[in-house]
């Protein structure tokens, strides 16, 4: 997948990065692990940490075993058996990221068609009865329509497992990176949102969500 | 002694402030929305106030001096800021931030300081000062012999209170409200009575301190006739239990400027007559926030005559009026009370400042409310500072503690300890490569240690070196201890502080060490990649040529921490050894105030690649730039450092932006007060936070008049920016601000 608006483009590429031990990276949780707190734990971001979710199988299942919050931060493309067993078992939270409420719109922002997939994901979570935040890119003109959000709340109004949905507004902190990539950044007149915007967003979200949280 | 509406104890039996307070505070466990805001009176007072620092500031620093009078608890009439608006009352001179002639320590300070003004003392002053009287610097440099005056001038030894008061003592203040001063002149009186005979040295010094105690004591009462105020009898309710706590305060900062001369631990003591006051319907909360913020700010108005000098080994004008606030009792209630509350909230009500210096006795069991409240405060204000209550009590013993200067336990009314700055362990390192030479100008310091041949350093060699250097330095260091207290004991005793501290305390010495990061980086260098000296024609080091690389300090890195920890313990157990005046208890602290800029200057460069003259980090921190791993990682490194072999406290500040804590409000505080746990659950002992965008700093360089209260943690204190030079506004800049944890 590659989103328009990428914050981190150079983890869209799937080769690359750094090869650890399961056991090397449950020992860096560790060493952090006072810190964690109440709320704290280990979260899976990317990039799409579900590209690796073989290898996160075991990572997840050692975290549990030493009483470690884990979280997914995921797209929600992917739903194989290391995918599902994750869902079902061991990842304690999802952060589902919905990207648009139309496949079309799907497509134009990141290049696949996945709005289906990522709703049957989120069923299979709703499924296994464990917790689950939704987070949503709000674009001016592209995301940010009322007929779209309420689409968003209409088909999530009846999940028991999602306790918010945060907000992402739009900001351009990554444009220096797509440059530094050599590639496009075709959302160059996509602007942030105002503060009206947002607010409107959150009214009508509020309608359908226990907690909308701007971030 | 009997007090009705309290409940009584061991405390009626004898002096005990701590069993008053264990039998008659009321806990607090609730939230801070019942605080209220300024009074009237107190702002209008604060109006004042801040016209005079406003002058203080475009006046070089200092508005006013007195040049004719020595400053003693008496030598000036009673002062107001506004007489009408004050509820609490008491100056140090008759004048607002008037500054005293206080010429015990040294009288060629006073005159240094003056003469910076453009003024000088009177002239019978300097005749009976140049001729007959003779100071605590006069005596220290009559003892000091020609190795301890080479170590000093060269920069070993740095920042001695040779030649200014040595401070660190904490008078337990709270006595004066608690018993009235003529029941603590009774009980000194028998105390003195007990001290008998044979009349050997100790026995004939302690009379003669006990003596000039109750003198104090007497000064105190008539310092208190001044103010129309009765200080002979206890405090009877709120106010003048405030009053009074502050007047015994005053009389201390009237008679010494020592460095840091602390509050103690009031807030909570407090609390339990404003509560009372409360209870029976006497008070109102308004009212009780107005004592605590006039009593504040009269603590924000302290000042010392220094000189400018001083400024690089302690920048800012710091007074140090450190109050330590919360913490738990043995019995496992917590010393949370609404007066900690109400006193964190001046830093609403007043605004943001550095004095007095509110230091949070931080236990993962305090209650969550007050935990949140003071990250709150830490993120607005960045005025405050979190000290491990769990790891202090239970190593130091009492859970009726102040904060000595910046991070020192001091338990209160029980003990005291002995200031004694710091030795540069960077450079002590590098006489360890240089055969035992002063690096920057060959003069031998240290016998024992050979020149070094070969290309590359090598690590077995220079810690044996290194090793043989830190007990010379350490035998050095002990002797001008021993003599500088001997001399400040003689010519400037703290008789107002003492009178409220029993009898023969007992007393810690507190070395200390400055450059800690640099030497751990060094000597993973040498361990871990190859180290080249490049030596001038003296054979001495000028730079060091790094091939490879080698674990930092400040990454959580075991290789390269261990390094840090051993030499902590190493230099520690070294001045173990050693003789000490008063057969005080050896203490050391990981702490350097502001002086890591000067100490950096007198370095030259070092084995971990620093070239020379370039800053140390403050205190216990990694070197700037180099914890590059996450501010968990960071804070890892330095809570390796084990209390136990730095008992005088390991300082750590700590500068992250507002969004790496989160994107809410509510994240930021709950991430700080996990942090904080996490910190504190590791053992690790104070930590200094900033909160605060690098280029808002910049901004406040540019447009100082913008930023009149703007306060930055630096190590162990909090200053107000503007009042920095341009180097060590710098020298912050360059500190590593965590962005990510």
């Amino acid at each position: 997948m590659k989103c328009l608006y990428c914050h981190n483009p150079d983890t869209i590429e799937t080769s690359g990065g750094q090869p650890y031990e399961i056991e090397e990276l449950v020992e860096k949780v560790l060493k952090v692990k006072p810190y964690f707190g109440k709320k704290g734990g280990v979260t899976v971001s990317g990039g799409e940490p579900l590209l690796q979710s073989k290898a996160l199988v075991p990572f997840f299942k050692r975290l549990k075993e030493e009483g470690i919050h884990t979280n997914i931060d995921t797209n929600g493309r992917l739903l194989n058996n290391f995918a599902t067993t994750l869902l079902d078992d061991y990842a304690d939270l999802i952060m589902l990221d919905i990207k648009h409420m139309t496949e079309e719109g799907y497509e134009a922002l990141t290049g696949q068609r996945n709005m289906e997939t990522a709703l049957t994901f989120a069923k299979h979570r709703e499924e296994s009865g464990k917790a689950m935040w939704l987070r949503y890119v709000l674009i001016p003109g592209i995301t940010n329509k009322p007929e779209l959000l309420h689409a968003l709340g209409e088909h999530f109004k009846d999940y028991k497992t999602i306790e918010k949905i945060e907000i992402q507004p739009y900001h351009k902190l990554g444009i220096h990176k797509w440059e530094a990539l050599g590639w496009e950044y075709e959302l160059k007149d996509a602007r942030e949102n105002t503060k009206e915007e947002i607010d409107a967003a959150v009214e009508i979200l509020n309608q359908y969500f226990k907690e909308v949280k701007v971030n | 002694m009997e007090v009705k509406q309290f409940k009584n104890g061991i405390w009626t039996e004898k002096i005990n402030v701590r069993d008053f307070v264990f039998q008659n505070i009321t806990p607090y466990h609730g939230t801070h929305e019942f605080l209220v805001g300024p009074s009237e009176k107190t702002n209008k007072l604060w109006e004042v106030c801040k016209v005079a620092t406003q002058e203080e500031r475009q006046r070089n620093g200092v508005r006013a001096v007195d040049t004719e009078v020595i400053s003693s608890v008496n030598a000036f009439e009673a002062g107001y800021i506004d007489k009408d608006n004050e509820v609490i009352v008491g100056l140090q001179t008759d004048e607002l931030l008037k500054r005293a002639m206080k010429p015990f320590g040294g009288f060629k300070v006073v005159q240094k300081a003056l003469q910076e003004q453009g003024v000088k003392p009177n002239d019978n002053l300097t005749e009976l000062f140049s001729k007959y009287v003779k100071t605590h610097n006069d005596g220290v440099f009559d003892a000091y012999n020609a190795e301890i005056r080479k170590f000093r001038s060269l920069g070993f030894l740095t920042g001695l209170p040779d030649n200014y008061a040595r401070g660190r003592i904490i008078g337990d203040y709270r006595r004066v409200a608690l018993y009235g001063i003529n029941a603590l002149i009774e009980a000194k009186k028998v105390d003195l009575s007990n001290i008998t005979g044979p009349m050997t040295e100790a026995v004939i010094r302690l009379r003669e301190e006990v003596s000039s105690q109750i003198k104090a004591l007497n000064e105190m009462l008539e310092l208190g006739a001044k103010y129309d105020l009765d200080l002979g009898r206890p405090a009877e309710n709120a106010q003048e239990a405030v009053q009074w706590t502050y007047m015994a305060y005053l009389a201390a900062v009237k008679e010494q400027d020592g460095a840091a001369m602390s509050l103690g631990n009031v807030s909570t003591f407090l609390d339990i007559y404003i509560e009372n006051d409360l209870q029976e319907g006497l008070i109102t909360e308004e009212q009780a926030q107005e004592y605590i913020d006039q009593f504040v700010m009269k603590l924000r108005m302290v000042r010392h005559l220094r000189m400018a000098t001083y400024d690089e080994i302690f920048a800012g004008d710091p007074t140090w009026v450190t109050e330590a606030i919360g913490g738990m009792f043995e019995d496992g209630r917590t010393k949370v009370t609404k007066t900690s509350f109400r006193f964190l909230n001046t830093l609403y009500n007043l605004g943001p400042s550095p004095e007095p210096n509110m230091t949070i006795l931080w236990s993962q069991e305090l209650p969550q409310n007050f935990k949140d409240y003071c990250a709150k405060v830490s993120i607005d204000t960045s005025s405050i500072q979190f000290e491990n209550d769990n790891l202090m009590r239970a190593q130091r013993g009492s859970d009726d503690y102040g904060i000595a200067c910046c991070v020192s336990y001091q338990s209160l009314g029980k003990s005291i300890q002995f200031f004694g700055a710091r030795t540069n362990l960077a450079k002590t390192l590098l006489l360890a490569v240089n055969g035992g030479r002063c690096e920057n100008t060959g003069k031998p310091m240290v016998d024992g240690i050979k020149e070094l041949d070969g290309e590359y350093l090598d690590f077995d060699t220079v810690m044996t070196n290194f090793k043989i250097a830190m007990k010379e330095v350490a035998r050095v260091y002990n002797d001008s201890m021993n003599i500088i207290h001997y001399m400040h004991d003689k010519y400037y005793y703290e008789k107002a502080q003492m009178a409220l501290i029993d009898t023969n305390p007992g007393i810690n010495i507190a070395y200390g060490i400055a450059g800690l990061s640099i030497v751990a980086d060094s000597l993973s260098a040498i361990k871990y990649a190859k180290v080249k000296p490049i030596r001038n024609e003296d054979g001495l080091t000028v730079d060091f040529k790094i091939e490879g690389e080698f674990p930092k300090y400040g990454n959580d890195d075991d290789r390269v921490d261990t390094l840090a920890a051993n030499a902590v313990a190493d230099f520690n157990n070294e001045l173990k050894q050693l003789p000490v005046y008063k057969d005080a208890e050896p203490t050391m602290s990981v702490l350097t105030i502001t002086s890591n800029v000067s100490y950096g200057k007198k370095t030259g460069a070092t084995p971990d690649g620093r070239p020379s003259g370039i800053a140390f980090a403050p205190g216990a921190n990694p070197m700037h730039g180099r914890d590059c791993n996450g501010a968990i990682a960071s804070l890892n490194s330095v809570s390796k450092i084990d209390y136990k072999d730095s008992l005088d406290g390991i300082s750590n500040t700590f500068s992250m932006v507002p969004k790496s804590l989160g994107s809410s409000e509510t994240d930021r505080i709950d991430n700080l007060a996990t942090i904080i746990d996490g910190y504190f659950s590791r053992n690790a002992q104070h930590l200094n936070v900033n909160v605060l965008d690098r280029d808002m700093l910049m901004d406040a360089m540019e447009h100082p008049e913008q930023y009149p209260q703007l306060t930055i943690r630096v190590s162990g204190y909090a200053v107000n920016f503007v009042r920095l030079t341009r180097e060590q506004q710098l020298e912050v800049i360059t500190r590593s601000f965590h962005e990510s944890m």
